[in-house]
């Protein structure tokens, strides 16, 4: 299991990053499809926000694939204690 | 050291604390509901900046605010106590939920109303992210070890107890005073009555006393001088942080606002299901849920938080797809025959001028009624050009107002039951998870932020993506489904890879502290 966990440590440090930039393509097309004036503001201001949300949230991301890849999800504190 | 809390048993505790938070969610749900209104009444009529500001207000408030909120009331509350944090964040929510119905119009202050909505609706964003921490952290710091999945799940009820008190009294409120009235004024009355539900619940959280533990660890000189440096800046705790957040929260969040929200949505905008029928629907699944998650908050006690939340996951990733298919089919009016109905009432025919054209749209209207009992509002339409040349344009036939038979209304009661009972097996047992997750020195900082990015920005998303991902080119009604069940799947794999079964040791529990003091009553009541 702990090998598991390493290896799909990997994959989330891929997906973070992999999920900003779909976020990012889709924050373009959408803002560029909205009609000028309000409803651009609007879409332009909605996904600003999302992607400020998602942003530090992908980072977190990768930082728990780092975690995982380093082993540090093999023992949890109900087995060492080391909180 | 104090024992205070002598004088309490866990079932006052639980009380006061469920009040509260009952209370919040009400304050919280009650703008959402009455946006429409707040909209016509606090904001010009013209779009632009008060679009702005109401997108502002709904978007950052419900994403951005309440992890903030978890971060800057947690952070208060592992400093300086449950008691005086979760007080301070009732008194805020209820005082800027009562103001909001004491701003005068747009007519009489112009932008100063929509920007103090803006105002007040942050600060209710921030009380929301502070309340639901502590609640849980004060109950499951006063409940014994092997029961405090049980006596928090009681707090897990009080989301879907907000939900029902905001709709029951705005409902009351405009059938005691009617429509114009309530649109005119009467609105303001739930905002009003907030501060009177928030009185009483003032007055008994003022009678309840700290929490043991952090009274002990206070007494002790324990308390975390820096929770948030501890939290999230040591790795030992930060990585149970994301561990949290994206093997618990996360799927919790977007199974709890499919199965209460969107599948609400789903019913009335894509299957065009009748207002009430679609909002009955929603309150009988609810009320034949809600004992569950006492229930699966109580197992949980008994063979683990872990498999309870994912086995929730893991059913709704199976069984979301085939549930709106179901929904869709059923509702699905386009290729009924003729013997099929029963009765179709006389075509209202409204012939309209197009505008800055000679050219008229003809709308012809009828009731249809099938032998299942089904009825439903059957709109056909086509463009009569002024030129005789150019041939008529038929749109394509619109089928909405859908009142269901009673055999597919119960259908669709046991189909939206079923997925509530998924929200009360991921959200029943997940305070007890968080509150055994981290220490008691920094346990309302850290858990409170996996728990509000978890509901208020994976869950809170799930309308706006669905919609969004049911807009892209080839995508069906359903492809919008996509966004909970792949969050879900992953939230689960992370889950079942990563997490244990058993409850984190931080030394602390093994005391319990509870049964050691004489503190708590429940023993005795039992």
């Amino acid at each position: 299991m702990n090998k598991l966990k390493k290896a799909l440590g990997l994959f989330w440090m891929l997906l973070g990053p992999a999920s900003v930039i779909f976020l990012f393509m889709q924050a373009y097309e959408k803002t560029g499809l909205a009609e000028a004036g309000a409803d651009k503001t609007n879409t332009a201001l909605q996904w600003g926000i999302i992607l400020f949300i998602f942003i530090p949230i992908s980072a977190g991301l990768v930082i728990f694939g780092y975690y995982a890849l380093k082993g540090e999800y093999d023992q949890l504190p109900s087995e060492d204690s080391n909180l | 050291m104090s024992t205070e809390p002598k004088q309490n048993s866990i079932f006052k505790v639980i009380g006061a604390s469920s009040l509260g938070t009952l209370i919040e969610w009400y304050d919280f749900y009650i703008f959402g509901s009455l946006a429409a209104v707040i909209g016509s009444q606090l904001f010009p009529a013209d779009a632009g900046a008060s679009a702005l500001i109401n997108t502002l207000a709904i978007f950052a408030a419900g994403f951005i605010v309440r992890p903030f909120g978890a971060l800057v009331f947690g952070r208060l509350g592992d400093l300086i106590g449950r008691k005086h944090t979760f007080l301070l964040t009732l008194m805020l929510m209820g005082g800027s939920t009562f103001l909001i119905g004491l701003i005068p119009s747009y007519s009489s202050i112009g932008y100063a109303a929509p920007i103090l909505v803006l105002i007040l609706r942050l600060v209710q964003g921030l009380a929301l992210g502070g309340e639901y921490g502590g609640a849980a952290t004060y109950v499951a710091e006063h409940a014994p070890v092997n029961k405090r999945g049980f006596f928090t799940s009681w707090i897990q009820t009080t989301a879907t107890g907000g939900l029902f008190l905001s709709l029951g009294v705005i409902v009351l409120t405009k059938n005691l005073l009617g429509a114009d009235d309530f649109a005119s004024w009467g609105w303001r009355i739930p905002f009003l009555l907030s501060i009177l539900l928030v009185g009483v619940s003032i007055y008994i959280r003022l009678k309840m006393h700290e929490s043991p533990m952090f009274t002990k660890l206070k007494a002790e000189g324990n308390v975390s001088k820096n929770p948030l440096k501890d939290s999230f800046s040591k790795k030992g705790n930060f990585k149970m942080v994301l561990l949290a957040l994206f093997g618990a929260t996360m799927g919790q969040g977007v199974i709890w606002y499919t199965g209460q929200f969107y599948a609400q949505s789903f019913l009335e905008n894509t299957c065009k299901v009748d207002f009430n029928d679609s909002r009955y629907i929603l309150l009988w699944g609810i009320a034949f849920a809600t004992p569950f998650f006492v229930i699966f908050g109580s197992w949980s006690d008994r063979i683990g938080r872990k498999w309870i939340m994912l086995t929730g996951m893991l059913l709704g990733v199976i069984f979301y797809r085939p549930i709106y298919q179901v929904f869709l089919d059923d509702t699905n009016v386009a290729a009924v025959t003729q013997q099929d109905i029963s009765e179709v009432s006389s075509p209202v025919i409204v012939r309209s001028a197009l505008t800055n054209s000679a050219d008229s749209l003809v709308t012809t209207t009828s009731r249809v009624t099938l032998l299942s009992g089904m009825s439903f509002t059957k709109v056909a339409s086509y463009t009569k050009f002024a030129d005789p040349a150019k041939a008529i344009v038929e749109a394509p036939e619109i089928y909405k107002d859908k009142v269901l038979s009673p055999a597919v209304f119960w259908k669709f009661v046991a189909l939206i039951f079923f997925q509530i009972l998924l929200v009360t097996m991921v959200y029943g047992p997940i305070a007890a998870f968080l509150v055994e997750l981290f220490p008691t020195k920094i346990r309302y900082t850290s858990m409170s932020l996996p728990y509000h990015v978890g509901n208020g920005v994976f869950g809170g998303l799930v309308p706006f993506i669905a919609t969004l991902i049911a807009s892209f080119a080839g995508a069906d009604p359903l492809s919008g489904l996509w966004y909970p069940i792949g969050i879900a799947a992953v939230g689960f794999v992370i889950g079942a890879i990563y997490l244990s079964n058993k409850k984190p040791d931080h030394g602390e529990d093994h005391e319990d502290l509870h049964r050691e003091e004489g503190q708590i009553k429940y023993q005795e009541q039992n």
